[in-house]
């Protein structure tokens, strides 16, 4: 049976288009027009721009699945991630820029990894467990099951860098660690691998550059793609740290 | 000319790679990891399921030891493994687990009592033993006998890279991210690092190292439709082949997962059916008892991929606008257990098909998904004809998978070979007589060839369009190289494959500049990838059996009398069309398990002649050591030698107390 020729939407990708890299360059926003496809996500879309219209465009993807963080950018000016944003949810016009805050690369492409190390490595993200020599041919030691839960919770953050671009703070003050770090304190803080206590976290984050930067607006909650508590996590660490600057 | 020294350069800042750099750095070595992103952003990231280790803690999976999982593993790989490398394998994994426990990685664990779960369909009530409370849980996954794949909901990959790429951190092991290796530095004998460009400035520079270890997983993108990162290209297997000396081990053996997400290809996780989900037709019928009766839906998936496409050529495929699929059907699972235990498949179903798992059934069509060939190695990792270069993980034929691996296995040998290659490594850094005498003039001379080819793409004016031949490369791989495969096809593979091979040779660029380029990546990538899918292409045309993932129409048994052998490629010309190739036998006279039938599949092969001489004799020495499993294994095929002392010794379970 011969099915009437489907007409698809005519869309409008407007794109912020900077390479830091050369020295006469100047940021200027790009109009491309691209016809939609069922099903069409901004992968599907920039790749296709990439490989018929502009073969410079610069942009990152690698799972294309929702889960490696990789894709952070502002859609229609809301921080997102461009792999599973289908076009079919947005107007015909586009509006696609980098993440602020972060290092821009070229385009849409910008350096969260170099920032997430960075940001790893002053606040000693990882656990810091209680003995060094642990014989793995014996059986694990016992978790409970609903913290097991828990701590998976916390620990789903894919480091998009979303929740940093969506942020107040981050915004006006440099040093800011975030939500991402914020959550991930939150995270080995339940860890009973992790032997830190209240009084190393404080010094990690019991500033203004930590946890008491944050101005509560919670945009990072609006925005993390994979709905990570943050507003009771930082809520909730910060009580805790006002508890522990108070002990005096 | 830039040069960056260090003891380890590890190509890859996966699972596989950061585990064998900090392996390699805590017996105290240096180690560089060059990653083409951030290394938490690598594919090993996607490993949702779980990764098999035989702890035994769940009821399901009582009895549950390394010789149940040794098994499974070979049958799995349809004998195509190297049976001591996957006793290394078994005997490591729960090791593995317990250490990842111990870094911070959130396992879903163990609650005692009576739980419902859902098997064959059905409702049952299983009660979990009080002295397992609180251990590592273990889900069931295809091609096992016993529940034994360990999982943090259904982000374990996530979940595994997240302590891991942290412990680096911790161990402070630089990750130069955004970095590409170009081609190996070797002598044709030795391996002393690798040409590299900085993706963000276009700079070429060398790093020069004592041991080079390639960790760069799969090349599931030579084909279109595939599970696989948009970064699993095969570089690194391209950058072994192109030595012409390091060989790749059965590059025909590509496995497709029956589950990728119609027409995206996103994998959904194995422990979907692992749970208790269903796949079914377009009347709605669960079809694969029909074909498998004994695994049905848990058959490995070389077979369950193959059963569905059988059963789409026979008209029962739902047909929507897209093409043609069947459905996962796992609403009987119920919302719990997917919002706690599925969640990323819920996440993937609802963005990118608008599909409500829990109350929807979601489409489904194999896909593209593993590699199972690789940089050829021997057991302690380190290739055999080219001293210096070490490869763990997707990217190698270690050779654990043989034509088959087993859902779990892979996430599971990233973390196990890291281990045990990254001992490896160390101890080659160790010996003295390893110290590299850098030949400097060789270094130079491997940096400007480089150079030139990359000025080539810009300055000579190549008219062929890169994009272009990369789609064709992956078309004809996913239509003529797929699930079921065909001399004919295979033979217009190749020969299409080689012409675009030469086409590829004049591509020209329209952005033609040496910095952050994509366009130039995809210009130098392409060019590689093509001669991997020439190794995938070629071997499976001349491989006239049927083994595991390799399935010929026209030669649809397993024929051990003539290939038991693996496949070596390697790539002797620079201006070679074709790989060449070699094989390697594998010997029945050692294997602790002889050929036979997997328990699923196919039931015709043709036996090996040594077969029933090995099989009697293994009989006899099983019959002699009954009572004592431990020394019955070293008598049919002694293996600890072969690990690092530091990882030998016996796996303490609740059944099985120290």
């Amino acid at each position: 049976m011969a099915s009437a020729p489907q007409s698809h939407r005519k869309l409008r990708f407007h794109i912020l288009r900077y390479n830091p890299a050369k020295a006469d360059d100047e940021p200027r926003i790009q109009t491309y027009e691209l016809e939609e496809a069922p099903g069409m996500t901004l992968f599907i879309a920039l790749t296709e721009i990439r490989e018929k219209q502009d073969p410079s465009l610069q942009f990152d993807f690698v799972c294309r699945a929702g889960i490696c963080g990789s894709c952070g950018m502002m859609i229609n000016g809301r921080p997102s991630l461009a792999c599973r944003s289908v076009t079919q949810s947005f107007p015909d016009d586009i509006w696609l820029a980098p993440l602020p805050v972060f290092e821009l690369i070229g385009d849409l492409s910008v350096n969260t990894g170099k920032w997430m190390r960075g940001m790893s490595e002053k606040l000693e993200t990882w656990v810091h467990m209680k003995q060094e020599e642990l014989d793995f041919k014996r059986i694990e030691a016992p978790m409970d099951p609903a913290l097991a839960e828990e701590i998976y919770e916390l620990d789903r953050c894919i480091e998009c860098g979303c929740c940093v671009a969506g942020c107040g703070t981050a915004r006006m003050r440099e040093d800011f660690v975030g939500a991402v770090a914020l959550n991930k304190i939150a995270r080995f803080r339940l860890d009973p691998r992790d032997d830190r206590t209240d009084e190393d976290f404080y010094e990690l984050v019991g500033d203004d550059n930590g946890v008491f930067g944050c101005m509560s607006l919670l945009g990072c909650h609006d925005v993390c793609p994979k709905q990570l508590p943050l507003q009771t996590q930082i809520a909730f660490l910060r009580r805790k740290m006002v508890a522990q600057g108070t002990k005096g | 000319m830039k040069i960056v020294h260090t003891d380890v350069l590890v190509i890859g800042g996966g699972l596989a790679g950061l585990r064998l750099a900090i392996g390699a750095k805590r017996r105290g070595h240096d180690a560089i990891i060059l990653s083409l992103v951030p290394a938490k952003r690598s594919h090993s990231k996607a490993a949702q399921g779980g990764m098999q280790a035989s702890l035994g803690n769940v009821a399901k999976g009582q009895g549950d030891n390394e010789d149940v999982h040794f098994e499974d593993t070979v049958r799995g790989s349809d004998w195509g493994a190297d049976q001591e490398v996957v006793r290394m394998f078994v005997n490591t994994a729960p090791k593995a687990v317990r250490e990842l426990a111990a870094w911070g990685v959130p396992w879903s664990r163990v609650r005692k009592g009576d739980r419902t779960v859902i098997i064959n369909g059905q409702k049952v009530t299983i009660t979990e033993r009080d002295e397992a409370q609180g251990l590592v849980a273990q889900r069931d996954f295809g091609g096992t006998k016993k529940w034994r794949t360990c999982y943090a909901a259904d982000g374990t990959g996530h979940a595994m890279i997240n302590a891991v790429a942290d412990q680096a951190i911790a161990d402070s092991i630089p990750v130069h991210e955004r970095m590409e290796a170009l081609a190996l530095i070797h002598d044709g004998n030795r391996c002393y690092g690798a040409v590299v460009r900085d993706l963000i400035t276009g700079e070429v520079s060398a790093y020069v190292a004592t041991a080079t270890a390639v960790c760069t997983g799969g090349a599931g993108r030579v084909y279109r439709t595939t599970t696989n990162a948009v970064i699993c290209e095969g570089i690194g297997h391209a950058l072994a082949l192109e030595t012409g000396a390091s060989a790749l081990g059965n590059m025909e053996a590509i496995q497709f997962h029956p589950t990728g997400i119609f027409p995206a290809g996103i994998l959904v996780t194995e422990g979907c059916r692992g749970d208790g989900g269903l796949l079914k037709d377009v009347d709605g019928h669960r079809f694969m008892p029909d074909y498998e009766p004994e695994k049905k839906e848990l058959a490995s998936r070389d077979v369950v991929s193959r059963r569905m496409e059988e059963h789409i050529k026979k008209g029962k495929g739902h047909q929507s606008r897209f093409g043609t699929h069947l459905w996962l059907d796992i609403t009987l699972l119920g919302e719990k257990h997917i919002h706690t235990n599925l969640r990323e498949v819920w996440d993937i179903c609802h963005y990118f098909l608008g599909v409500d798992p829990v109350k929807e059934m979601i489409p489904v069509r194999p896909a593209q998904h593993y590699t199972m060939g690789g940089v050829r190695t021997d057991a302690s990792g380190q290739s055999p004809t080219l001293k210096g270069l070490f490869s763990a993980g997707e990217a190698s034929c270690w050779d654990m998978h043989g034509f088959n691996r087993l859902g779990g296995n892979s996430v599971a040998e990233t973390v196990v070979a890291g281990m045990i290659v990254g001992e490896s490594v160390a101890d080659y850094c160790d010996a003295i007589a390893n110290a590299p005498t850098v030949p400097m003039g060789l270094v130079r001379e491997f940096v400007e060839r480089e150079q030139a080819k990359l000025a080539q793409f810009t300055k000579a004016g190549g008219k062929e369009d890169a994009s272009v031949i990369k789609g064709e490369m992956q078309d004809l791989m996913t239509a003529k190289v797929g699930i079921f495969r065909t001399g004919a096809d295979l033979e217009e593979a190749v020969d299409k494959l080689q012409k675009l091979l030469v086409r590829s040779r004049a591509i020209g660029l329209r952005s033609p500049t040496l910095g952050a380029n994509p366009e130039l990546v995809t210009a130098y990538r392409v060019q590689r990838m093509l001669k991997v899918a020439l190794t995938v292409a070629y071997g499976a045309a001349v491989r006239t059996e049927s083994r595991g993932a390799h399935f010929r129409e026209d030669h649809p048994r397993r024929n051990d009398a003539e290939w038991l052998k693996r496949t070596l490629a390697t790539w002797k010309g620079e201006s070679d069309t074709l790989p060449t190739l070699a094989y390697e036998p594998l010997d029945v006279g050692r294997m602790e398990l002889p050929p036979g039938w997997r328990g699923y599949g196919a039931k015709d092969y043709l036996d090996h002649p040594d077969t029933p001489a090995r099989q009697q004799a293994v009989e006899a020495i099983r019959a002699q050591h009954a009572n004592d499993r431990f020394a019955m294994q070293a008598a049919l095929m002694p293996y600890e030698h072969l690990l690092p002392p530091v990882l030998r010794g016996r796996n303490e379970r609740i059944d099985e107390k120290f």
